[in-house]
């Protein structure tokens, strides 16, 4: 029983990143738009809500908990929504390659990530290891009273609040994109611009604000993974690379749907994580299943491009740039 | 652009796409887009970390090509030249892909079947065959690898049009898995979790130098490809077909050509190239495999390819600047006791601008207070 509530915390964490990250690329993508720069944006989100927080507990007499909670969300998502600007702006406004561009993105993400993770202690004039304990207090508390209730406690109740947020916003953004007259011009962009266009729904504004709001969405996965899963601290590991691709994944996983990402997200978490609680593997066979995730997504993937459902296909001009006078 | 009635309020400006850009012109545009990415850069040096940008900059030409002694100097080239061809072999053969519209995003893990399956060989049949003999078996089965690994995206995108942007991506993280999965099995001495140096003192399987010089075989290797592919590319009926299916697709059912065939035929070419070049990275250049044996370069010659527009010989070019930076930068990180990644922010910083000044030779944009009476 222990194992398994183990398990479920450990996906439940693993999965609330890859729903940030997937959340705000199924906003982006539904506009038509194919961000590879997933990876790149998290990145972005995660050093700067650390910076934020780090720099504000360094200066403060006594760090005031919400102050390191306004701070470092703000920071995330303004840095992440920033580097989606500059993607949109070279993929809208000068039509570059999206594949590339995004691709640079994410090279550039990490670029800035690691090195700022790497010298914020030697910016800041050498304090030893960054860690931003008020922070990260906040972003793990648990729901108190709820969290205390045995088991069911455990498994649904002993998170921090973004674990709960980012299924709200899911919910949220599945009402938004099926059910609101806005969301209906946004996959209308997403399928087909030149008939949006001629509809007289504003196409560059709507693609903009899509690449910008869902960057900064994806780019909270970072806050919460530098917040919580490593508890306020950086490593260049490259483990948000990973987990950014996977999020690319789920978007698949998910076929464009905010609400399948949500138990999308804790099945890859459990994937994911499941070699460490099958009994009798080897270190080299523990590898092979951690390629779970990605062998659903495939499946996923054929399963979709077989059955030809109108609904679970990608955008139609999912990674082509619009271009008024083309024709 | 406007929305409003055109009659009353001409927009304040157009975009039209040019007819043809003249070779000045682009060079002029890449150019401009160049420095002023490495101004930008130099103001993020010097607002960062206050050094110098013209001694970083000077640095970083150091860290590449030179060096305390000649000696020096000539073995940090040679590491330059060895990783630009690592990294051109792989552009290269992503070129007839992204020709025909293929997005083959899974270079990386096809470079790793190769590394894999080069591995494998050196370790299993490293002291079983004879040199010569051992190389060609090294050869064909990362090739078979490599083109396998492109293959079967490409039977899924022929067969049912499934999206190979998403599926080649996925197919990286598999390949990397399976790394991980050699790794362990494979790992020496025990509880490294690392393979080691495969057959350190036999050199079994090894690339043999050519000259005295370590690398001039990846250079002929990646120079023999890189003149083939663009013979390949721009003078034979493959290569025609290419095109047209990368054009229209319909153009090409109307003229004849079967798409399928032409889609998995060059994702065959293709992955196979990718399988050669992990040949390349684990015989010729790292003698062992991990999960960093490609580190980014699949993602890394996406752009190349790209930026090259399919010219496997501008690809030489951008290939080295992006070496260049990178070597550069791991020269600063030591001098200015910076942190390595430095260069990922310079290298794209510099990939936005080239991208970025694309648009500048495709479209022009016409004012409105201009006379207004060219057409588009």
């Amino acid at each position: 029983m222990d194992q398994l509530i183990s398990l479920i915390q450990a996906a439940v964490i693993f999965g609330t990143v890859i729903m940030f990250g997937c959340v705000g690329e199924i906003f982006t993508e539904k506009a038509g738009i194919l961000n590879l720069g997933v990876p790149g944006i998290m990145y972005l989100g995660g050093i700067s809500s650390l910076a934020g927080a780090f720099f504000y507990e360094q200066n403060a007499e006594n760090p005031n908990r919400f102050m390191c909670l306004l701070i470092s969300f703000l920071c995330a998502f303004l840095a992440a929504a920033l580097g989606g600007l500059i993607f949109g702006f070279l993929t809208i406004t000068l039509r570059a390659n999206q594949n590339v561009t995004g691709l640079t993105l994410t090279i550039f993400g990490s670029g800035i990530a690691n090195f700022f993770g790497g010298s914020l202690n030697k910016l800041a004039g050498g304090v030893g290891q960054i860690s931003v304990p008020v922070t990260s207090a906040v972003y793990r508390k648990a729901i108190p009273g709820l969290s205390g209730l045995g088991f069911v406690g455990k498994m649904v109740f002993s998170y921090g609040f973004m674990v709960y947020m980012i299924i709200i916003l899911a919910i949220l953004a599945q009402y938004f994109l099926s059910k609101s007259r806005k969301g209906l011009s946004l996959r209308a962009i997403g399928e087909s611009p030149s008939t949006a266009d001629a509809a007289g729904i504003n196409v560059t504004l709507y693609k903009y604000l899509a690449v910008c709001i869902g960057a900064g969405i994806s780019g909270l996965g970072g806050l919460f993974y530098v917040m919580d899963y490593t508890k306020g601290t950086w490593a260049n590991d490259g483990s948000i690379e990973k987990l950014g691709w996977l999020a690319v994944a789920l978007v698949i996983f998910a076929t464009w749907k905010p609400k399948h990402a949500i138990w999308g997200a804790y099945l890859f978490g459990i994937l994911y994580w499941m070699y460490f609680y099958v009994s009798g593997l080897t270190r080299s066979s523990q590898e092979l299943f951690k390629m779970l995730p990605y062998l659903v997504t495939l499946i996923v993937l054929v399963i979709t491009s077989l059955r030809k459902k109108r609904e679970q296909q990608p955008p139609m001009s999912l990674g082509t740039a619009y271009f008024r006078e083309e024709r | 652009m406007s929305k409003e009635d055109n009659a009353v309020r001409e927009p304040f400006m157009r975009i039209a796409k040019r007819g043809s850009t003249s070779m000045k012109r682009a060079i002029g545009v890449r150019l401009t887009g160049i420095i002023l990415a490495l101004i930008v850069s130099a103001l993020f040096i010097y607002f960062v970390t206050g050094l110098d940008p013209l001694a970083v900059y000077g640095a970083m030409f150091q860290g590449a090509f030179g060096g305390a002694s000649a000696a020096a100097a000539a073995r940090r080239s040679w590491i330059t030249i060895r990783d630009t061809m690592f990294l051109l072999t792989i552009a290269v053969a992503l070129a007839p892909a992204f020709k025909m519209r293929f997005w083959n995003i899974g270079a990386e893990g096809q470079v790793l079947m190769g590394g894999i399956a080069t591995a494998g060989c050196m370790i299993y049949l490293g002291d079983k065959l004879p040199t010569g003999l051992l190389l060609l078996v090294m050869f064909l089965s990362s090739c078979i690898s490599g083109a396998v690994w492109g293959l079967i995206p490409a039977i899924f995108k022929s067969k049912w049009n499934t999206n190979e942007t998403l599926f080649t991506l996925m197919m990286n993280y598999v390949a990397m898995q399976l790394t991980s999965y050699c790794v362990a099995l494979w790992e020496n001495p025990f509880g490294s979790n690392s393979v080691g140096i495969i057959n350190q003192n036999t050199m079994a399987g090894w690339f043999p130098a050519i000259a005295g010089k370590t690398y001039l075989l990846n250079v002929l290797i990646t120079l023999v490809i890189t003149v083939g592919m663009f013979f390949y590319m721009t003078k034979s009926k493959h290569g025609y077909e290419i095109s047209v299916v990368g054009e229209s697709q319909e153009t090409a059912k109307y003229a004849g050509i079967s798409t399928k065939k032409v889609i998995i035929r060059t994702m065959l070419i293709s992955g196979a190239i990718c399988g050669l070049a992990g040949f390349m990275g684990v015989a010729g250049i790292d003698h062992t495999i991990s999960t960093n044996t490609v580190g980014g370069r699949g993602f890394t010659a996406i752009i190349v390819a790209w930026l090259a527009k399919f010219n496997t010989f501008t690809m030489i070019l951008i290939s080295a600047l992006l070496v260049f930076l990178n070597r550069g930068a791991a020269e600063i990180a030591s001098q200015f006791s910076l942190n390595e990644f430095a260069s990922d922010i310079i290298s794209g910083i510099i990939l936005f601008f080239i991208l970025g000044s694309e648009f500048f030779c495709n479209y022009k944009v016409i004012f409105q207070h201009k006379n207004d009476q060219e057409g588009k």
